[in-house]
């Protein structure tokens, strides 16, 4: 009996669910339409958030050009495709007059506090092109100076361009100079001009 | 001579009727369709080309003819450049008996529905032909595929017709709609409804649609048996499938809905025989757009395990009941 509740009634029952896959797109297909006609319009900001783009640096909250991060090369050692290059800032070279302190000191048998190297890295190239997005540099980062940025209009138009400079990035970020104008708000510009 | 004449024009303006029709059904049925999926999705569709992309399916034609036509290194090629040509050419063919209206049908053949039923196979020959000369495993494989299943798709599909020609007593499908004419309790899908079921499952089995797409399935054979074909190779097969789509749902509208016979006396036309066909010809698509595709041995279980033993069981009943 089971083996003819299995063969038999079991199918006869299962057309049902092809009824009701039916019904679920049938109803979709009467509900209004969620896409974007792109050029003509676009998304807010708001709806951008969690677009997920290339990665780029985050600045301190007191000085925005200045990344948070430590130049402790977790996430270069973790990338998997090998697309950061990370490199630590030289102690600033000393002055003449402080050399000649420094000197004088050592000669005098004192300690030399050598200067230490900023934490800040000197430089932070990251390459799209070889980029997976998958995220590990953003997880590994113990300052959480990493995240994906919500750009989803940025292009280019060779391989060279997508090598990017995130500290020159986050700078023009943070001064917001040469920063690239979201479509948005260029469309209310527009509008604002035209009223 | 005369006779002769008098006999061959109004042939040669069904064929071009035909031809016209078919040409007009691919048009906007690939329009259609890609609208109908978009709005499943919730997407626009085709949007760009003309208002809500009206134009798009003239200009895809356009691109396919302006496209250069390649045979495959070591493909049969006098196989390979028949297979396309023998799937349109029938197709022609089909739509001549189909009734539309009542002077509306093209040629009034005592075995109209037999007709339909024979060159409706050189579909699957020409899969198996394009698969076969392509020189390509892929296409090797769906034609192997598209043997299996329409071989064992036609036979329910044969065994329901035969329960309607049971019934009527004839393979005239002019003479199989008026038996359903007058109020739509005398339409055969109430008098047989088990037999329109395994008609409308055999008929997306026999059209090599999804979900019973396997000769072609993209996702495990790139394209089946027309992954070698270009340009216009691949347009005719495209075209042909859309025209055979057409035909199979006419047929099915015939058979079952009371072809250009309205649900009540006094309002017969044509236009009944269109408006079935194309709800028949939305629900395919609708379906297209619902289900997944099956897995091979789920298609031939679906078949020979369901399908076959009910249509038989549909035509002794059917046998049965008009003995008595
Ligand atoms: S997201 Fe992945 S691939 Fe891209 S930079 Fe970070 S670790 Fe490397
Ligand atoms: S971005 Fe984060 S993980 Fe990478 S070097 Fe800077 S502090 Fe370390």
């Amino acid at each position: 009996m089971g083996k003819f509740k299995e063969n038999v009634i079991q199918p006869i029952l299962d057309c049902w669910s092809l009824i009701v896959g039916l019904k679920i797109t049938g109803k979709y297909f009467c509900k209004p339409l969620i896409t974007v006609h792109y050029p003509r319009e676009v998304l807010d900001d708001e709806n951008l958030r969690t677009y997920g783009g290339h990665v780029e640096l985050i600045g301190k909250s007191k000085d925005p050009a200045m990344p948070k991060c430590i130049s402790c090369m977790m996430c270069v050692t973790n990338c998997p495709s090998k697309c950061l290059t990370v490199v630590k800032s030289k102690p600033p070279k000393p002055t003449a007059a402080e050399e000649a302190a420094m000197k004088a000191a050592e000669e005098a048998g004192e300690k030399v506090a050598k200067p230490k190297a900023p934490k800040n890295p000197a430089k932070f190239i990251y390459d799209y092109s070889l980029c997976s997005l998958c995220g590990t540099c953003i997880e590994n980062c113990p300052a959480k100076s990493l995240r994906f940025s919500n750009d989803i209009y940025w292009v280019a138009t060779s391989r060279k361009e997508m090598k990017l400079d995130l500290l020159a990035r986050l700078k023009a970020q943070a001064t917001e100079l040469s920063a690239p104008v979201h479509k948005t708000e260029a469309v209310a510009a527009a509008a604002e001009k035209e009223a | 001579m005369n006779a002769f004449l008098q006999h061959l024009i109004p042939l040669v303006i069904a064929v071009i009727a035909a031809m016209i029709w078919l040409g007009l059904n691919a048009l906007v049925w690939v329009y259609c369709e890609r609208k109908f999926a978009g709005h499943i999705q919730r997407r626009p569709g085709p949007f760009e080309v003309g208002p809500h992309g009206i134009l798009q399916p003239l200009i895809d034609g356009l691109k396919l003819m302006g496209k250069q036509l390649l045979t495959p290194d070591n493909a049969d090629a006098v196989l390979y450049w028949l297979a396309p040509l023998l799937s349109m050419i029938p197709v022609m063919l089909l739509y001549m008996p189909i009734p539309y209206g009542p002077i509306l049908t093209g040629m009034e053949v005592n075995l109209g529905l037999l007709l339909i039923l024979a060159f409706s196979s050189f579909s699957a020959l020409a899969v198996i032909l394009a698969g076969w000369s392509s020189n390509n495993k892929w296409g090797l494989l769906g034609a192997a595929r598209a043997v299996s299943q329409t071989v064992a798709y036609e036979i329910p599909l044969l065994l329901t017709v035969l329960a309607i020609s049971f019934m009527t007593g004839t393979l005239n499908l002019t003479e199989i709609t008026n038996l359903q004419a007058g109020y739509i309790w005398n339409w055969y899908i109430f008098k047989q409804p088990l037999a329109f079921l395994i008609f409308l499952v055999a008929m997306f089995g026999e059209t090599n649609r999804a979900p019973f797409d396997l000769a072609e399935a993209e996702s495990e054979l790139t394209a089946g048996f027309h992954t070698e074909y270009s340009a216009m190779g691949f347009g005719l097969f495209f075209l042909a499938e859309y025209g055979y789509m057409v035909v199979m749902c006419s047929v099915c509208s015939v058979l079952f809905l009371g072809g250009y016979h309205g649900p009540f006396p006094g309002v017969d036309g044509w236009w009944w025989m269109i408006l079935k066909t194309f709800a028949l010809l939305s629900f395919m698509i609708w379906a297209r757009w619902t289900f997944p595709r099956v897995r091979f041995d789920q298609l031939l279980n679906i078949n020979w395990k369901w399908l076959l033993p009910l249509a038989t069981f549909n035509l002794l009943a059917t046998a049965l009941i008009m003995k008595l």
